[in-house]
């Protein structure tokens, strides 16, 4: 498969802070994967992410989407990233179907078009009846399922997803896991971030452990649990690389 | 363009469904114009027009007080109380039922004022004409007989809670009244003492009279009055109270996660904010309508002048327009810096507050002490009561408000600059 995305020595510190979020660190991400990023708290995953979106800014090292440089091409490679936060990032007080025409039309997105790919998408999430409610009547299930359409609207190469199962009913999140898999089937490449490490190991073709703004370990599941003597679940792998002790930053 | 306006229509969807904010936005502002006028309004005729009741304790039982009590009683709007229960009221009383805040003015005349004041006059009077040997006097010409007199105090009593302007005011009054008195005297003893059988009548009209002239441009302005100062100062607090929702909206949507989704998006930030820039510029400006709508057309249903635009409207519509521009940058800047609305929320309402008592929205910046006075020239509300004042009051032109003007997009471009730069640096940070 080829390359989407390919990071080269990424540094990033914050103002303020003595010690790095990401430290020199290094990733390629294959076109069409589901690819996990897994890590205790304050590994450096959001950092990672949020850079990758084009959030925030590098202290230091290159970052290519495609042949697509990040300094040079931010707002082409925006274009070509959904994202999908861990927060239900929509308006309470708009419906659902208002949330994803506003979401939808920053991405150059009109008319029947857009509608279409509304009234498709709520269809597929089990909305389609809910579609004139806002967004604050919602259960999380309910908001979770928007969420996630607000970032796929646009059909994007690349999609973004931080805990999107978070809080969930197990209804929804077979519903949001069926429509993923249908999406990555597509061609779509996840990248995926969730302390869900069970799903994780389920979900994705591959996974990077991070800590410490390091990747730590990178495999297919099956790869990793196998390279660890007596491990069978992620969560073996992920212990043996990262430890118990606890991770408190303040 | 579409993201921009597809943006406002998003900000115009999300004010509808926000009763609170729309609350602060048209609601309040109208209340406020109205209640701050009614109240500042019966305030004049409090001190003008409705009666007052004046304790007066006459010790003097003479002349002195006798005058004074008629002059008072022949004051409009003025009642002399002198008695409760058919029992005359003391000093002690007096002070009593002012203390307990049931009278706002005792007046105690002492005893033996009258004669006192006779004694003083007269000896004066005599002195002056002995000067000119025009009565028999035991001074020597050339010669002045000093004589020692016991002070006698007339004493006002104020109840604690009157302001400082009502008692200056009622001061300045009494003060009127007993220089009055004291010249009445003095002319009458003149003319005793000159042996003169009638009166001259130097005293029965005005010696030198005032007229007053509104120093306004050209001869066709209107004439100001109360709610032509009181409304394009209200006006413009209630414009830029916008700050407070405003920062609102921007912190709520950091806090909903939405401020991730919008600066993931092919997006600038400037578009985002340009989308918000709009609608809370219409916003302004139906703010200012339905303000004037009020101030012209409900005022005179609750006994108010009416606001009289005086065909200045347009030039209003531009000064309430740019007001709004400064007013939307400062709160897109609170908005942008807060990390919560308990920080936005306060700190951007007790700012206005500032901006406003700075700008003269309460007191006149020309009475303000000299260190106030420059640091109200830095006030966006200072430059838009001057740019309103300037066009109503003084019957200014396009041309007489562009400095203003220029001050207000001044302060509206720096403000938005700030809060994108510092959005940039958070994100580099």
């Amino acid at each position: 498969m080829d390359e989407i995305i390919r990071i080269q020595e990424l540094s990033k510190r914050y103002t303020g802070s003595d010690r790095y979020a990401l430290s020199g660190l290094s990733l390629s991400i294959r076109k069409g994967e589901i690819f996990g990023l897994l890590g205790p708290n304050g590994a450096g995953k959001t950092t990672l992410i949020s850079t990758l979106c084009g959030m925030i800014k590098p202290s230091s090292g290159e970052l290519w989407f495609g042949t697509l440089n990040y300094r040079r091409h931010g707002r082409d490679i925006q274009q070509q990233l959904g994202v999908v936060p861990q927060e239900y990032a929509l308006y309470p007080t708009l419906t659902a179907e208002e949330n994803l025409y506003y979401f939808g039309s920053l991405y150059g997105l009109a008319g029947a078009d857009l509608k279409g790919r509304i009234a498709e998408g709520l269809e597929r999430v089990g909305l389609a009846d809910f579609r004139k409610k806002t967004i604050k009547t919602f259960s999380g299930g309910m908001q979770r399922r928007v969420n996630l359409l607000a970032g796929i609207l646009h059909r994007p190469n690349v999609l973004f997803l931080d805990e999107p199962t978070v809080g969930v009913d197990v209804q929804s999140k077979e519903v949001i896991m069926r429509l993923l898999n249908e999406l990555n089937g597509q061609g779509t490449t996840i990248v995926y971030s969730s302390h869900h490490l069970n799903e994780a190991q389920h979900f994705c073709s591959q996974i990077a452990i991070i800590d410490g703004g390091r990747i730590v370990v990178e495999g297919r599941p099956d790869e990793l649990i196998a390279s660890i003597p007596g491990a069978d679940t992620l969560e073996n792998v992920f212990i043996h690389h990262t430890g118990s002790q606890l991770r408190d930053y303040a | 363009m579409r993201k921009l306006l597809i943006s406002a229509y998003k900000e115009a969807l999300l004010l509808v469904r926000d009763w609170g904010g729309l609350a602060i936005l048209f609601f309040m502002p109208a209340v406020l114009i109205i209640t701050i006028t009614l109240i500042q309004e019966s305030t004049f005729k409090a001190v003008g027009e409705s009666t007052l009741p004046i304790v007066l304790v006459d010790n003097d039982s003479s002349e002195i007080g006798r005058i004074i009590a008629d002059n008072l009683n022949e004051t409009p709007h003025i009642q002399l109380v002198t008695e409760t229960n058919g029992m005359a009221i003391d000093e002690m009383h007096a002070r009593k039922l002012v203390s307990e805040g049931k009278y706002q003015i005792a007046l105690i005349i002492p005893e033996g004022i009258s004669q006192e004041l006779n004694e003083k006059v007269n000896h004066n009077v005599d002195q002056i004409l002995g000067e000119f040997a025009l009565t028999d006097t035991d001074s020597i010409p050339g010669q002045k007989k000093e004589k020692k007199w016991a002070t006698q105090e007339i004493t006002i009593y104020f109840d604690p809670a009157a302001g400082q302007t009502f008692r200056n005011s009622v001061k300045n009054n009494i003060e009127q009244l007993l220089a009055k008195v004291e010249v009445r005297k003095i002319y009458g003893v003149f003319i005793d003492q000159m042996g003169l059988e009638e009166d001259p009548g130097l005293l029965n009209g005005e010696i030198i009279t005032f007229r007053e002239t509104i120093a306004q441009k050209g001869n066709d302005g209107i004439i100001p009055n109360a709610v032509q100062h009181n409304v394009p100062a209200w006006i413009l607090f209630g414009i830029f109270f916008i700050v407070v929702p405003l920062g609102i909206n921007l912190v709520k949507e950091k806090n909903l996660g939405t401020y991730i989704r919008l600066r993931t998006s092919p997006v600038s930030y400037a578009i985002i904010l340009g989308g918000k820039i709009l609608t809370y510029s219409v916003i302004c400006l139906i703010q200012f309508i339905l303000m004037l709508v009020i101030a012209k057309y409900v005022f005179p249903l609750i006994g108010l002048i009416e606001f009289d635009p005086g065909g200045k409207f347009l030039l209003m519509l531009l000064i309430a327009f740019v007001s709004g521009l400064a007013a939307i940058g400062l709160g897109i800047l609170i908005g942008t810096v807060a990390e919560t609305q308990e920080q936005s929320a306060p700190f951007g309402a007790i700012f206005v507050i500032i901006l406003a008592a700075l700008g003269g929205v309460w007191v006149p910046t020309f009475i303000m002490p000299e260190i106030m006075q420059k640091i109200s020239a830095f006030s966006p509300m200072n430059w838009g009561i001057s740019a309103f004042y300037d066009v109503i009051l003084r019957n200014g032109s396009a041309a007489d408000i562009a400095r203003p003007l220029a001050y207000l997009l001044a302060f509206f471009v720096v403000t938005l600059l700030a809060a994108i730069l510092y959005d940039k640096r958070k994100k580099i940070s």
